[in-house]
């Protein structure tokens, strides 16, 4: 079975390469549907695959870069990506992570820090289940009231408009972002990113996980242009991201392009697959995916409070099992919608 | 195409000034030394791994340009594959919030 195992030349490593390719679909598809990196749910994937971790950073954001060029590309070409948006959103997340980084400069003189980050992450994981669940139950009431009035509700309504409100400030300049169906102040997204920035900043996180929300709560985006424009960001940040890792020599190439092989079928099929789902359902499999983060995170702060080696294990099965399910949902549901697209269109010719 | 050449010089300037964003996908690197240990290795691999040795900026420059040439190339094929299911990959029909 030596044929199953690569050589990898710089870390020197053989490593199972199919195992490589799975690990890259499956966050591939997660990544193009949800809009995010997802390095949070590669590292456990490459830990268990016996990836070196020195090599893990690097190699994860290098492959990163790849596939959200590839989602980017087929979410643009849907309408889904509002590049000022995401240009203005990045200026302000830009500043906004420095501003963590040196938040937590400042905090680890303090001690301790690595713990209390750990609890902010989920509490805040928590508040943003919380928000999609608030939503969901906010605006089935809301189509419940439309049904019982005999009215059909907005197709652009949502459960949760706190946008509505930050959408009354009208500080010059103001913009017309055309693919997001907005007319804000520029200053919005550019806050909300700084917000964005300062909190991926202080938790060591890339920020695909709290942009994605706050784009849809806060700047007001429809759900399938939060994800497109999510993912532009993302893309601007991985390239970057393996240039500075590359030249520390910590990116693999050869484990990249395993990777990507898996990771550019899955981006591609993740980010059609939304074409399939509405709005609110995304935020709800987002949502679940949060929590599914939160749980594994939580699990791994006791595990390593009480110096508990089973329940990191349970950790890492945790996420990648709760993780693998929602896969089978999305491309379950996704195939299915194929199938009657194609089968309408061969109605529709004959 | 003005648009397009807005949206990529604005990009270029981003990228230009971006800080360690990018960086954030775990804890901040310590500083190490790693020599890619060449014996065994033959061909594009021996290449490869001598110019991790004595080159970083060549070695860096190249995998930065070739992994999004991959992305996109493997984005082409999936594209492809995608196109031959019958399904419609111009439009989105769902437009909700």
């Amino acid at each position: 079975m030596e044929w199953l195992y690569l050589h990898m030349p710089i870390s020197g490593v053989d490593l199972f390469w199919p195992g490589l390719v799975i690990l890259g679909l499956g966050v591939g598809i997660l990544g193009g549907f949800y809009g995010m990196g997802g390095a949070w749910m590669i590292t456990p994937g490459l830990n268990i695959l016996g990836f070196p971790m020195a090599f893990a950073i690097g190699t994860d954001i290098a492959h990163m870069a790849g596939k959200s060029i590839v989602s980017t590309i087929r979410h643009a070409k849907f309408g889904n990506v509002d590049y000022p948006l995401g240009i203005a959103m990045m200026l302000g997340t830009m500043i906004g992570f420095e501003v963590g980084a040196q938040i937590v400069m400042f905090l680890e003189r303090i001690g301790k820090v690595d713990l209390y980050l750990r609890i902010i992450y989920l509490i805040l994981l928590a508040f943003i289940f919380a928000t999609v669940l608030l939503d969901y139950a906010k605006l089935k009431k809301k189509e419940k009231l439309a049904k019982e009035k005999g009215e059909q509700l907005d197709k652009l309504a949502s459960g949760v408009t706190w946008y509505k409100t930050l959408h009354k400030i009208k500080i010059p300049p103001v913009m017309n972002f055309k693919e997001a169906q907005i007319r804000v102040s520029i200053w919005l997204p550019m806050i909300v990113g700084f917000a964005t920035g300062v909190i991926a900043g202080l938790l060591g996180i890339g920020g695909g996980l709290i942009r994605m929300p706050a784009l849809i709560y806060l700047v007001g985006c429809p759900t399938h242009v939060a994800v497109g424009t999510d993912l532009f960001e993302v893309m601007i940040s991985g390239l970057y991201g393996t240039f500075t890792y590359t030249w520390k020599g910590r990116t693999e190439l050869l484990a990249v392009f395993v990777m990507l092989i898996g990771a550019g079928i899955g981006a591609q099929f993740g980010a059609v697959a939304t074409k399939y789902f509405k709005g609110i359902i995304i935020r709800v499999l987002f949502g679940s995916a949060v929590c599914i983060a939160a749980l594994s995170i939580g699990q791994k702060l006791i595990a390593r409070m009480y110096d508990l080696k089973w329940l990191d294990d349970v950790s890492t099965v945790t996420i990648l099992g709760g993780l693998s399910i929602l896969m089978v949902i999305i491309v379950v549901k996704a195939v299915i919608g194929m199938r009657q697209e194609v089968k309408m269109k061969k109605m529709g010719q004959a | 195409m003005k648009k397009l050449f807005a949206i990529i010089f604005s990009v270029i300037g981003l990228v230009s000034m971006l800080p360690n964003i990018a960086l954030a996908a775990g804890q901040k690197a310590p500083p190490l030394v790693v020599v890619a240990y060449t014996k065994g290795l033959s061909g594009l691999s021996l290449w490869w791994a001598n110019l991790y040795n004595d080159n970083m900026l060549l070695f860096t420059i190249l995998t930065g340009c070739v992994t999004p040439v991959a992305g996109i190339l493997i984005g082409f094929v999936a594209d492809y594959l995608l196109s031959l299911t019958g399904i419609d990959l111009t439009k989105r029909e769902l437009a909700e919030h």
